[in-house]
C-alpha cells in the first residue's frame, strides 16, 4: 500500500524530532563526560607517585622538599586547613550578617545596591584580590606584625573576602526561603524582630546556611591565585600566625612550569586530593540539604 | 527587661548595617585603588602597542588579544553544550531520571573543582596527551569546560522558569516539541541564558591558573588555534610577583577590572528585560 502524503509527512516530522532530541542528549553527555575525562587523567597521572612512595608517606610525611625526593604533604595540607578554617571564621559570621540584612532587613534599595556589589565582588579574578593583597595588604600586616608581611594572616584576610560573596548569596537564598507565615507567628507572639529573625527564621533555614558555608569552604580550599600571591610559600608547618606558609594549590601553580618526573606526578597527586576533596564536599552538601528549604 | 530586648533587637540590626556596608566599602575600595593608580597608564599606546624591554613597558595589545580569543573562543565551544544540556534536562528529560541525575552531579562536581586541577587536566590531557601544545584551542577547551556548569546551570533556572502555559498554548496550536523548544521555551528564555553566558565569559576573562598551564606565558599574538599565547592576567600575576613594573601592572589590572565589571554590570541589565 501506498504511504498517502499526510502519512509521510508525519514520518518526516518523526524522525526530525528524533534526530534533535538525539543532538540534546549527545549534548547532556558531554558534561558527564568531561568530568570522566577529568577523573580520569587526574587520577592516572596521580597514583602514578604512589608506585614509588606510600599513600601513608605521602599525605602524612612532614618533609616536602620534591626535588630531593622527599614528598610528604603533610605541612601543605596542614597549610591548605589552616588557612580556610581561618578565612571562614572570618567570613562566616560577617557574610551571615549580610544576608541577614538582604533577607531581613534591609530597605529594597540597599538590598539591591548591596547585591550588586555581592555580584560584582564575586566576578573580581582572583589574581586581582592577589594583586591588592600584595600591594595594600601585606605592608598593613608588616607593620602590625612585623616580618614581610606574607602569610597566614594576609592569607586569612584574602581569602575572607574573596569567599564572602559565596556564603551570602547562598545563605540569603535559604533565608529567603522560609516562609513567612514563620515570620508572622513570630511577631505575633510579640518576638521583637531580632528574635524573629534569631530564634525562628535562622534555626528554619540551618542546613541551607551550613550548605553555604560547607561551600564556601571547598572555594577556599581550591583557591589558588590570590593564595599564591599573599601566603609565602614556604612549604614548613605553621608555628605562628604571621610566618609564610605553602598550600596544596599554591605548590601545584608555582612548581608544575619546571617540575619533571616524580616531582611532576606528586603535582598531579595533589590535583588528585584536591578533586576528591571537591567531591566530598558536593556529596556532603547534598546530604545536608535535604529536606531544606528552597531546594530544586 | 523590654528596653533589654530593645537594645539586642537594635544591636544586631545595626550590626547587620554595618557589616553589609563593609562589603560595599570593600568593592568601591578596591575599585578605586585600582582606577586611580592605573587609569594614567592607560592610553591608546598601551592598548594597541606592543611590550617592551625588560620593564615590560609599552603597551600590551597581544596580551589583549590572547585574552579575547580565549574568552570568545571558550564561549562558542561552552554554548551549544551548556544549553544543549539544559534544554535536555529541561524539555526532554523525566528530572528524576538516573541519565539527568548523573548529568546534574557532573555539573555540581565540575563547579567546585579548583581551577588549578582544571590547569593540570588541560596541560596532562589537551596539551600533553592529545598533542595541542600550549595554545588557543587547548587553553580555551579547558576553560569551556570550567565555565560549563555557570552556564549549564543559569540556561537550566532559565529554562525553568519560563511559564508552563507558553509550552500549553504552543502545543495546542498543533506545535511540534522542537517549534515549541525552539520559538517559544529558548525565546522566553533568551535573554538569562545571555547573562549565563557573559557570566561564564566574565570567569574566563579573568582566568589565571587554568590559563597558564594550558594557553602558555609566551606574549605573543595569537591568529591560528594551535598559537600560544599570554592572557592579561597571567601578566598581571607575573608583573606583580616578579616585580619587574608596577606601573604595567596597575595599567592592566584597570583594563582587567574595568572588562570584567562591564561584563558583569550587562549581564545584570540584559537578565532584567526578562
Amino acid at each position: 500500500m501506498l504511504k498517502s502524503k499526510e502519512q509521510a509527512f508525519h514520518e518526516a516530522i518523526r524522525h526530525k524530532e528524533a534526530l534533535i532530541q538525539g543532538f540534546f542528549v549527545l549534548m547532556a553527555s558531554f558534561t558527564i563526560l568531561g568530568l570522566l575525562l577529568l577523573f580520569v587523567y587526574i587520577t592516572r597521572e596521580g597514583t602514578v607517585l604512589f608506585k614509588q612512595v606510600s599513600p601513608l608517606e605521602f599525605l602524612f610525611g612532614k618533609d616536602w622538599k620534591p626535588t630531593s625526593g622527599n614528598f610528604g604533604t603533610l605541612p601543605l595540607i596542614v597549610g591548605s586547613v589552616v588557612v580556610t578554617a581561618g578565612a571562614v571564621l572570618i567570613s562566616a559570621p560577617l557574610s551571615l550578617l549580610v544576608a541577614i540584612f538582604l533577607a531581613e532587613i534591609a530597605p529594597k534599595k540597599a538590598a539591591a545596591y548591596i547585591k550588586t556589589a555581592i555580584e560584582l565582588l564575586a566576578g573580581i579574578p582572583s589574581v586581582v584580590y592577589g594583586f591588592m593583597g600584595i600591594i595594600v595588604l601585606v605592608p598593613i600586616i608588616r607593620s602590625f606584625f612585623g616580618g614581610s608581611g606574607f602569610g597566614i594572616v594576609s592569607g586569612w584576610i584574602v581569602l575572607a573576602i574573596m569567599i564572602m560573596p559565596t556564603i551570602t548569596s547562598l545563605s540569603e537564598g535559604a533565608l529567603a526561603a522560609v516562609p513567612d507565615r514563620y515570620r508572622y507567628g513570630a511577631l505575633a507572639l510579640g518576638a521583637t524582630k531580632w528574635e524573629m529573625i534569631y530564634k525562628v527564621v535562622l534555626p528554619a533555614a540551618k542546613r541551607g546556611i551550613v550548605s553555604a558555608i560547607i561551600l564556601g569552604v571547598g572555594r577556599a580550599i581550591g583557591e589558588t591565585m590570590a593564595v599564591l600571591m599573599v601566603l609565602g610559600n614556604v612549604p614548613r608547618l605553621p608555628e605562628s600566625i604571621n610566618q609564610p606558609i605553602a598550600t596544596m594549590t599554591s605548590i601545584i601553580a608555582l612548581d608544575i612550569a619546571y617540575a619533571s618526573g616524580m616531582h611532576k606526578y606528586a603535582l598531579f597527586s595533589l590535583g588528585f586530593v584536591l578533586l576528591l576533596i571537591s567531591m566530598a564536599f558536593i556529596a556532603i552538601v547534598r546530604i545536608v540539604y535535604k529536606g531544606s528549604y528552597g531546594k530544586n | 527587661m523590654y528596653r533589654w530586648r530593645k537594645f539586642i533587637n537594635n544591636f544586631f540590626i545595626g550590626l547587620t548595617w554595618i557589616a553589609s556596608l563593609v562589603v560595599a566599602a570593600v568593592l568601591t575600595y578596591i575599585i578605586l585603588y585600582i582606577a586611580a593608580k592605573g587609569v594614567s597608564y592607560v592610553n591608546w599606546g598601551f592598548i594597541t602597542g606592543w611590550p617592551k624591554g625588560f620593564e615590560a613597558r609599552g603597551g600590551i595589545f597581544p596580551i589583549i588579544v590572547t585574552t579575547f580569543y580565549l574568552t570568545i573562543f571558550s564561549a562558542l565551544l561552552v554554548t551549544p553544550v551548556a544549553v544543549g544540556g539544559a534544554v535536555y534536562l529541561t524539555e526532554y528529560s523525566h528530572p528524576a531520571s538516573r541519565f539527568s541525575r548523573i548529568i546534574r552531579f557532573a555539573a555540581d562536581t565540575l563547579s567546585t573543582v579548583p581551577s588549578i586541577v582544571y590547569g593540570i587536566f588541560g596541560f596532562a590531557f589537551f596539551v600533553v596527551y592529545l598533542g595541542f601544545g600550549w595554545s588557543m584551542l587547548s587553553g580555551s577547551l579547558t576553560l569551556a569546560l570550567m565555565i560549563l556548569p555557570l552556564v549549564l546551570r543559569s540556561t537550566e533556572e532559565a529554562i525553568l522558569d519560563v511559564p508552563r502555559g507558553y509550552r500549553e498554548a504552543s502545543y495546542a496550536l498543533g506545535a511540534t516539541k522542537w517549534q515549541t523548544v525552539s520559538r517559544v521555551v529558548l525565546k522566553a528564555a533568551a535573554p538569562r541564558i545571555v547573562t549565563g553566558i557573559i557570566l561564564g565569559m566574565g570567569r574566563a576573562f579573568g582566568e589565571t591558573a587554568a590559563v597558564m598551564l594550558t594557553a602558555g606565558m609566551a606574549i605573543n599574538l595569537p591568529v591560528s588555534v594551535f598559537d600560544g599565547g599570554r592572557n592579561m592576567s597571567s601578566h598581571l600575576y607575573l608583573l606583580a610577583t616578579e616585580g619587574i613594573s608596577l606601573e604595567a601592572a596597575f595599567g592592566t589590572a584597570f583594563l582587567l577590572l574595568m572588562i570584567i565589571l562591564i561584563f558583569n554590570l550587562s549581564a545584570k541589565r540584559i537578565a532584567k528585560r526578562m
